[in-house]
Order: structure tokens, then sequence, then C-alpha cells
């Protein structure tokens, strides 16, 4: 019962942490940039989310509809004026620089919104789902179902779209793309907007599970790059099956080592992962 | 000895008379100062020698500040707590470093960032030795006035400041540190006219980390009390990177001066918005990045080139 | 003279793609062997094997009377085992001279930084670079920097020399240059293998011919007896070669 339960919480969870971490993987894939804000992005969405269902009682998932165009504006800028003058830098610098701009993002958030954790309590709460003994709170699913469904949107796009096309070209030969005739410069400010879309989103949902402080921004990121790692670099599916590894291992490690070890315990699957197999679980390079 | 060599030891005089006209205040200041230059000195030497962005110095720093603290708990007295800490240190960093410097670019800079996560997660957990998160209270070192305390603990850092300065320059003369200039060229073409490179990587990671493990011995001891999320702050890590940035990367002398400047700023600009503090040092790590291209140009031109210099 | 270098069912492969397949080849003191072979056939791969880069996924590498297959590159090295890159490998910042210095410093032990230099400025004149030794590595033409490889190459005191492509990108001049340096280097008792795709050279500087073709060994002999050899002909040669190496000869 307890091994249901542990394989059922990892798939509920897998499917947040690759939703997590789907955006850091299209920056990092495309522009081959660390986006170190992406944690506290995806803070500020469920800080976004909070507010609004506090202030006007509006339900998280009606809010991704204001997140998504939002987030993406924030990232489009933040490429487009600052990033891009650095894009070409060594990575000391490209990483730096988010660095500094996730200090300013988070030290913001902290002024405004104190350090303290915050739980987005919906009332009446939605209770939970019991299927022959293993229990899963409602809300949970629903932020899965949205999870799975901003996934699916995104490989759509850029399957389906002519911009996503030219996304997943300049992810997969920079300079082809350039004689193609794709202007790299939008594509890049493109896909790190479509990144924070995603992160503003992936906070929205999480917003529905889990406390909120922007002391937790680092945590996310630290999933989003070991996800990256697992799943490989840059596929939807890649994130999927990196999300799906990371939680059962997590969900294993509490069970068998306890639960305050989780970083210590995902930090040794990532060295022995990046030492073993640097290419990931599917070893493919690209989006579909 | 160097021109630049020679600049950086009367650098550290002059810093060494710095009791004979300052009070108590000016001492914390000044051991701040050593403090600061020791993490920058010791950086430049993973991330200016030998190319690697490192994010591990919050790492190196809580690590030595709680061994040294959980030894004088034990009853050590305080210099053989640092002895001990300088070797463990050493060691442990080593060893680590054989690991995680096979990772490159990327990976390693988040390797050594998680390492900061997980040192402190373990202390955290730790809780019969460390305290866990409420923390670690350290005996007196001495029992002197606090002015003599203020100058003990400034010539303390004083000496691990010159020590890892003495360090870095017998590094840079020496084969270690051509070795490390060839491998931040090419690591491929070091391998292969006979270098081992993961001996010399691992000693660059050990040396880098010893005496930033020192450095938090004695702040450890300096303030009594240390509780995780203070000594394993990330902001150490990212400090020795923004002094290295306004000073000039890979040069000794550059990064030391770049130390002093940044705590200058540090003290100046924001001393009065304390609960902004953060944010403004990533305002100034964006403009720097930005608007200082000076320091840029020499980075570009002789650090971690995504291309190698083809005609 | 006795085999320096022999390889015994060497196999190499990549996730699938197997880069050589069961080589065995025995390479005597003093020989001139020429590597050739379509592109993608293996010879990179091979000396990459040998050296350590990409150690031997079966089969067993000796040179000198020691078993080297699972050494690391820069154990390799110290042993007597050089290489130049086809792409070459500089260091960029460094100048010529300290390039060729690193080569004496890092593959003999106990050498000095200042001995190592004095060493070099030898090596840097037997290239014909001595009166660039203080330029930057990054400010050299392509041939200068194939020259260099060479005198770092030299640098190490090897047994064996491994020569990538040393020709390719020079003109006729400079081929005739480095053509003389090589033989040259052999008089001087080093044993060379290099890969070659200017059959000119092959057939003016070497002994003997290997011939690889997906990741096999498909011929090995006299250079005359190898250019004739029909398999060689169908995987590299190709026929007009063979006509007019028939025309001649």
């Amino acid at each position: 019962m307890l091994a249901a339960q542990v394989l059922v919480n990892a798939a509920v969870l897998g499917c947040l942490y690759a939703c997590i971490a789907i955006g850091f993987s299209l920056v990092w894939g495309v522009l081959n940039v660390i986006n170190l804000i992406h944690g506290s992005l995806i803070v500020l969405g469920a800080y976004l989310a909070w507010g609004l269902y506090q202030w006007i009682g509006v339900l998280p998932w009606y809010v991704l509809v204001v997140a998504a165009p939002l987030f993406f504006a924030i990232g489009y800028l933040l490429q487009r004026l600052l990033l891009n003058k650095v894009i070409t830098a060594p990575v000391l610098v490209t990483l730096t620089l988010t660095f500094g701009l996730d200090l300013i993002l988070n030290n913001a958030m902290i002024y405004f919104f104190k350090a303290d954790y915050r739980k987005l309590t919906l009332v009446p709460s939605l209770g939970s789902i019991s299927l022959g003994g293993v229990v899963v709170p409602v809300d949970r699913v629903i932020a899965t179902a949205f999870a799975l469904v901003l996934t699916g949107l995104l490989y759509l796009l850029l399957r389906r779209s002519r911009v996503g096309r030219a996304v997943v070209a300049v992810r997969l030969d920079h300079d082809a793309a350039v004689l193609m005739g794709v202007d790299v410069k939008s594509i890049y400010a493109i896909a790190f907007g479509l990144g924070a879309a995603l992160a503003g989103c992936a906070g929205v949902l999480m917003a529905l599970i889990f406390p909120i402080s922007p002391l937790t921004s680092s945590a996310y990121l630290g999933k989003a790059f070991v996800v990256c790692v697992l799943g490989g670099l840059g596929s939807v599916s890649g994130a999927l099956v990196g999300g799906l590894a990371l939680a059962l291992v997590e969900g294993v490690g509490a069970v068998v080592v306890g639960p305050s070890y989780a970083t210590t315990l995902s930090f040794l699957l990532l060295i022995v992962f990046l030492i073993v197999r640097p290419q990931g679980l599917l070893g493919r390079k690209g989006f579909e | 000895m160097t021109r630049s060599s020679i600049a950086l030891a009367v650098l550290l005089a002059v810093l060494a008379l710095l009791p004979l006209v300052g009070g108590a205040y000016a001492l914390r200041l000044g051991t701040i100062a050593c403090m600061y230059a020791v993490f920058a000195l010791s950086w430049n030497i993973v991330g200016g020698f030998l190319g690697y962005p490192s994010f591990a110095t919050a790492a190196f720093f809580g690590f030595g500040a709680y061994a040294t603290g959980v030894l004088m708990t034990l009853g050590v007295p305080l210099p053989l707590a640092l002895v001990a800490t300088l070797i463990t240190c050493l060691l442990a960093a080593s060893v680590l470093g054989a690991v995680l410097l096979r990772l490159r670019g990327h990976y390693f800079a988040i390797a050594s960032l998680s390492l900061v996560e997980v040192l402190r997660e373990v202390v955290n957990n730790a809780t019969d030795l460390t305290g866990g998160g409420m923390g670690l209270n350290i005996p007196l070192a001495s029992n002197s006035s606090v002015l003599g305390d203020a100058l003990f603990f400034f010539y303390a850092m004083w000496i691990v400041l010159a020590l890892t300065a003495a360090m870095v320059i017998a590094v840079s003369a020496s084969k270690l540190g051509f070795g490390l200039a060839c491998i931040r060229q090419n690591e491929t073409a070091a391998n292969m006219v006979g270098l081992n490179t993961t001996l010399y990587k691992s000693i660059a990671f050990g040396l880098s980390a010893c005496f930033v493990g020192v450095a938090g011995g004695i702040y450890a001891a300096w303030v009594h009390y240390i509780d995780p999320s203070d000594v394993f702050d990330i902001l150490y890590s990212v400090k020795p990177i923004v002094m290295a940035l306004i000073g000039g990367l890979g040069s000794p002398l550059g990064v030391v001066c770049g130390a002093l400047v940044y705590l200058g700023l540090e003290e100046v600009v924001w001393r009065n918005y304390i609960q902004i503090h953060s944010g403004l040092l990533g305002l100034l790590v964006v403009l720097l990045l930005l608007f200082l291209p000076h320091g840029l140009v020499s980075l570009r031109t002789r650090l971690f080139r995504r291309k190698a210099g083809h005609a | 003279m006795p085999e320096i270098l022999s390889l015994a069912g060497v196999s190499r492969h990549f996730s699938g793609l197997q880069a050589l397949r069961d080589v065995s080849l025995g390479i005597a003191g003093g020989e001139i062997v020429g590597l050739i072979g379509p592109n993608g056939a293996g010879k990179t791969t091979l000396v990459n094997t040998v050296c350590g880069v990409t150690p031997a996924s079966a089969g067993t590498v000796t040179f000198a009377g020691r078993d080297i297959t699972r050494l690391k590159p820069y154990q390799a090295a110290r042993l007597g085992l050089a290489r130049t890159f086809q792409i070459v490998q500089p260091f960029a910042e460094f100048s010529a001279l300290d390039n060729v210095a690193t080569a004496a410093l890092f593959s003999q032990p106990g050498q000095s930084l200042k001995a190592a230099r004095e060493n070099a400025r030898e090596h840097l004149a037997f290239v014909g670079l001595d009166g660039q030794a203080d330029q930057p590595a990054s400010t050299l033409t392509l041939a200068m920097r194939k020259r260099l490889e060479l005198a770092k190459a030299l640098a190490m005191k090897p047994k064996l020399l491994f020569l990538d492509e040393v020709n390719a990108g020079l003109n006729s001049a400079e081929v005739e240059k480095a053509t003389a340096l090589i033989r040259q280097l052999a008089a001087g008792g080093i044993t060379i293998v290099m890969i070659e795709h200017l059959m000119k050279v092959v057939l003016n500087v070497c002994t003997r011919i290997v011939v690889l073709h997906n990741g096999e060994l498909i011929a090995d002999g006299a250079p005359r007896d190898v250019v004739r050899n029909p398999a060689v002909i169908d995987a590299y040669l190709g026929q007009q070669y063979a006509q007019r190496h028939g025309a001649h000869g």
C-alpha cells in the first residue's frame, strides 16, 4: 500500500516538476543560458495567484490566463534589454548576470511580501480522492492536470507553429538557422519569454499545493536543473521523464533515509548522472 | 617576484598598520576586508587561473566555520582547531575537486552552487554536533577587552590573508600555475602533453578552499555564534566573483583591490539599507556586467572562450 | 627492429557505432607508416584509442613492451607517445615558446620551467619558428600553427609520433617543407605513423601503408603493393587513381 501511495505521489509530483523545468530547459537549450531567475519567477507567479485569490477571489486556474502573457512580456523584455547584451559572453558572465537579476527580484519580493510562508487555502476545500487506500488531494490532481496541459501546449507550439519551428531550428543548429534567415535575436527573446511564461504559470499551479515564500525559489531552481540533467537537455519528453524520475527518487528516498536529506539526495543523483550519463535518460538532443 | 606581486605585498603591509590609526570600528572593517580579500584571492585560483566558474566559496566558508566551531565546543583551542580546519578543508576539497571538476561550464557552476545547499542541509540535520537550525554557540577564544579582542581577530584574519597571498603568488610563479593556465586555455591539449589535469584541478580546488575555511573558522570564533543560514549564505559565493569582476579576473593584485572597493561600496552605499542589501548587490552585478566593458574585455579575450582562437 | 607498438584485436564503439573493428597491427621501431582510408574510416579514432583519449572497448594496445590499453592520455604521453591534432590545439594566449615549453615541462618528470623553455627554443628552431618565439599562438598563421604542433610533439621526446593530417590546408611549398621535416625526424630515430590524404606525400615518405575502411584493417604492406590492391582501390583510391597509377608505373 505504501508502495502504491509513493508511486502515485511521484507521478503527481513528477508532472509538476516537469512543468517547473520545461521553461528552464527551453532557455538553456536555445540560448545556452542558465537562467537563475527562473526560481524567483515561479515564486512571483505563486504570489500572483495568491494575491488575486485573496483580493478578489479569482481561482488559480483562471489566473493562468493573465499570468502567461504577463510573464511572457517580462521575459521578452529582460532578454531584449539586458541579457541580449552579453549573450555571446562566457558562461561566467551570463550566469552571474541572471544571478544578479535574481537577487534583485528575490529581494524585492522579500521586501514587499516578507519572507514568511503563506498558504493559498481554497474555501471551501476541494477535499481528496481515495482509491483503494491511495489518497490524493483534489487540488493536486487539478494542478497536475494543468501542468500536463501547459507542457502539451508548449509541445504543440514548438511542433506546429512557425515561431516554434524557428525556435527549434535555433536550438538544433544556430548557424544554419541564421543562414536560413531566422532572426535569432527575436527568437532568443521569444524563447526567453516562453520560459518566463512557463515559470509564471508553474508558479500559479504551485500556489495550489506548496507554501509560498521567496525563500523557496532556490529549491525550485534546483529541481529544474536536476530534471534537465536527468531527462536530457531541451526536450519536452525529456523534462517529463526527468520530472518523474526525480519525484520517484525523492519519494523513495524520503521513505528510506528521511525527507530532510532531499537536497543531498538529488545532488548525489545529479553528480552521478552528469558523470555517468551526461546526455540524460533519453539521450536525445532537441525539441520535437 | 613580479611587480604586481610586490605591489600586493606592499598593500598588505599597509593594511597591517591599520590598528595604528583606527579604533574598534576600523578594526572590524579591516577584519572583514582581510576576509573578503581571502575569498577573492582563493576564488581566483579556480575562477581566474583555472577558468572554471565556481560558486563554492560559501560551502568552504561554512564548512570551515562549523569545523572550527564544533572543535572549539569540544574544548580544542582556537589555533589547533584552525590548523585542523585547514587540513580537513584542503583534503576534502581536493577529493571533491577531482569529481566536480570533471564537469564543465554550466554543469560545474551549478554543481558548485548546490554544494552550498547540500552542506547547509547536512549541518542542519546533524543536530547533535552542530545544533542544527538552532545554531552553535562558540566559546570565547580570549578573555581580553573589547579592543584587545578586535585587535586579535584583525591580526588573525590578516595572517590568513598574508598566507593566502603568499600561496597565490607561489602558485602563479610555479609549474602548478603554468599548468592551470594550460588547462584554462585548452584542456585536451594539456592532457596530451602529459599534464595530469585531474590532479592539477584537484589541487587547485583544495587550495582555493583551505584558507576560505580557515577564514570561516576565525569568523566563527570572532562572532561567537553561527547558524547554517548565516555561514552557508550563497552571497558569500557571489561576492568574490563581483570583486574579481571589479578588479579584473586573473590578477591577484586586481582581485584584492576589487575586494577593498567592494567592501567600501558595501559599507558606504548600503549600510543604511539593510533590507534591500542583496537587491543592491544584484543591481551592482548587473550594472558591472553591462556597463563596465573593461572587466569584460579582458574576460572575453582570456577566459572561457566558447571558440578557440581560429584565425 | 622489434615492434614498438602493437594492437591486438582492438575494437571501439560509440553508442552503437562501431568505429574500430578487431584491428590487429604491429609497428616496428623506425618505420614511417602511412595510415589512409576514406573519411570516417576510423583513422583518428585509432590514434585516439592508442593515446588513451577513447580507450579500446576490446583488445589490447602494447607500447614499448608495456600494456597501455587503460592508460590516461597524460600517462601515454609520458611514455613517449606524442601526437599532433588534425585541428590544431594551441594554448592560444601563450607565446609559441611557452606552448612548446608546456610539452617539455609536463611530459618529463623533474623538468623546471626554465629548462623547459630553453629546451623549447631548440625545437622551435628545428621547425623554423624561432623568429616567432614570443608571439602569442593565436597570432600565428595556420601553417605556423601546424609546425608549432609538431614542435610541441617533439618537445615531448617521443619514441612514436602520430601525425594527424599535418599537411591539410597547406600549399605545396609548405607541404615540401613539412615532408622534409618528417624525413629528418625519422632519420633521428622517431617512429612515425601519419594520417595523410595526399597520396603523393604518402608514397614519397612512407615505408609502409595501412588502410582502414569502416573501422576494419583492409590492407597493410609496402606502398607499391597496397596501391595496387583491388580492395583499397575500391574503398578509397578509386578507379581513376588506379588507371593513372597504372599508366605511370
